[in-house]
């Protein structure tokens, strides 16, 4: 089999933390195998850096298959690269001709500070997920399969919704860094099913809330469900929008009853 | 070490909701998504008034008498329940505060965006899905907002109307006012090229609207794109037919 080899210039963000001002740098890649991964070559890359003794590239990643949502990277302006549906770790050098220039900038949003390089800190994603993203059970043993019923539809629509990996490049990708592909689909994915129905409302304003603090508004471009590599759907922000307008009025029944 | 099980405060935001709220409205229009309720609210406001404004305006195909009486008919809504002009003027007030409403709601809301991203990406970005309509919803909306203070002072007030019927803008002659008005060719390519931008603006707007209010059924969804740019070519459409049809003569005094 013959294996086709590419050469690349990568012009990569370098920045030494929160404050410092950053700059592209630019490094050339010779003959690399089109099987590598992107971040494989990044790793390559970093080899050679070391050992001419400077500083490796500083970037996100874990479990390399497109499942953990750690990988980030803007890739030629956009979220997780070219390749649509498709983590930063499942991206592949096929994608990218030979001679290519690659732009790599870290994701950019006030909630999403630089802490170096290409990685960033996405705990505002955290603090939105303890407002509300989950279900409030009590523990004992493990509740019978199949005990509570769950239409067919609803199951795959929550499934959908729940494929979320909460990577942050629909924020990354968004014109105005608005979240709320990433908090649409976290409120559907409960807000759907049987189990998450007590707090469905709750859940709803309070995820909506502190997302306020942190993120922009949504101006409906679409960009978000674009670049997500799980390919969630603009549906899960119509869903929060009325859930949220719901619970407005719900919520304050509840608390005039008390 | 002590067995008692120690209080539990509520760990999470769902547990605990705020004791003290603000009156609803203003509860929820504290938030962005609730000034998109606010946007696309003062936004269905605005597109019903356009379209009814369009379609009273193409009396003007059928002659002075009948566009004339049209803006008398306009005075006397509910005459005589209502004391004339009274009526009219409840309107004007309703969508003087709509446009007041869509403005705040848009400028705090790009505001909040500009913040939300304080350092911009220091390469190109290559937009996948943004349309040319989304990415200047801004632009075409001052445009189209310095187009309504233009269109007031001409066609309202009379104010940049020197030409009115006979040389002279006479309030109750909408026919003559229109048609002098449009036959300088400046004023009548502004209202083109302002009706073209407030086309654009809708053909996003008028999608944008069912995601802001959380409208979404897979029964009706694909049929959102196309209402929006039906709605939108409608409108101007109808609106640039009245300045071309003065500068090529179909309408005249
Ligand atoms: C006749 C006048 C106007 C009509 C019929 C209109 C209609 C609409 C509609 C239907 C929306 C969608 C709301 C939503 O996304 O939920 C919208 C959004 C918007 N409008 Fe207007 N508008 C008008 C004037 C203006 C003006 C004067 C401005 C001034 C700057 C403006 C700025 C905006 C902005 C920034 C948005 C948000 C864009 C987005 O959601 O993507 N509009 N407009
Ligand atoms: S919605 Fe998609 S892009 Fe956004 S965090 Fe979840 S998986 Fe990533
Ligand atoms: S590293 Fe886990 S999804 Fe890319």
């Amino acid at each position: 089999m013959t294996r086709t080899v590419k050469n690349l210039t990568l012009k990569v963000w370098r920045q030494n933390g929160p404050d410092d001002k950053g700059h592209f740098e630019t490094h050339v890649i010779d003959s690399i195998t089109d099987e590598a991964s992107f971040l494989e070559m990044l790793d390559v890359l970093n080899e050679r850096l070391i050992d001419e003794n400077k500083e490796a590239i500083v970037f996100d990643h874990d479990c390399r298959e497109g499942i953990c949502g750690t990988c980030s990277l803007m890739i030629n302006g956009q979220a997780h690269g070219p390749q649509r549906a498709t983590t930063t770790c499942q991206l592949h050098l096929r994608s990218f001709n030979d001679n290519d220039t690659i732009v790599i900038e870290p994701w950019r949003a006030s909630a999403f500070p630089i802490i170096k390089d290409l990685m960033v800190d996405r705990a505002a994603f955290d603090r939105i997920v303890e407002s509300g993203g989950f279900i409030t059970s009590p523990t004992g043993g493990a509740p019978d399969a199949n005990l509570i019923p769950v239409p067919k539809p609803v199951a795959d629509a929550a499934m959908d919704a729940a494929a979320c990996i909460g990577c942050g490049a629909c924020v990354a990708a968004c014109p105005n860094s608005a979240a709320n592909l990433f908090v649409g689909a976290k409120i559907t994915h409960l807000n759907l099913l049987p189990q998450g129905q007590a707090e469905r409302y709750k859940r709803a304003e309070a995820m909506v809330d502190e997302m306020d603090e942190h993120f922009g508004s949504c101006t409906n471009h679409g960009e978000c469900s674009a670049a997500c590599p799980k390919e969630i759907s603009l549906d899960v922000i119509a869903l929060m929008n009325k859930d949220y307008r719901s619970a407005k009025f719900k919520n304050r029944k509840q608390l005039s009853r008390k | 070490m002590s067995t008692a099980t120690p209080s539990r405060q509520p760990v999470t935001g769902t547990a605990a909701a705020p004791r003290t709220r603000r009156p609803l409205l203003l509860d929820l229009y504290g938030t962005a998504v609730g000034k998109k309720y606010a946007m696309a609210i003062s936004g269905i406001a605005l597109m019903g008034f356009v379209l009814f404004h369009m379609i009273g305006n193409t009396k003007m195909y059928l002659g002075a008498v009948e566009l004339n009486e049209y803006a008398e008919f306009l005075k006397k809504l509910l005459y005589p329940l209502a004391p004339k002009e009274s009526v009219l003027w409840i309107l004007r007030a309703g969508l003087l505060g709509m446009l007041a409403l869509h403005l705040h709601a848009a400028w705090s809301l790009t505001v909040l965006n500009r913040h939300a991203r304080s350092v911009r990406y220091q390469s190109a970005r290559d937009y996948q899905e943004a349309s040319l309509a989304s990415r200047s919803m801004r632009l075409s909306g001052i445009v189209v907002l310095l187009f309504i203070v233009w269109h007031l002072l001409d066609l309202t007030f009379g104010v940049v109307n020197t030409v009115g019927a006979d040389g002279e803008f006479v309030r109750s002659e909408v026919y003559a006012n229109v048609v002098r008005s449009f036959e300088r060719w400046p004023v009548a390519l502004f209202y083109v090229v302002a009706n073209l931008l407030l086309g654009l603006h809708l053909t996003h707007g008028a999608w944008s609207i069912f995601q802001s209010l959380g409208w979404n059924n897979p029964r009706f969804n694909a049929w959102r794109t196309a209402f929006a740019r039906g709605f939108a070519a409608v409108v101007v459409i109808g609106n640039i037919s009245f300045p071309i049809a003065v500068t090529i003569g179909i309408v005249s005094v």
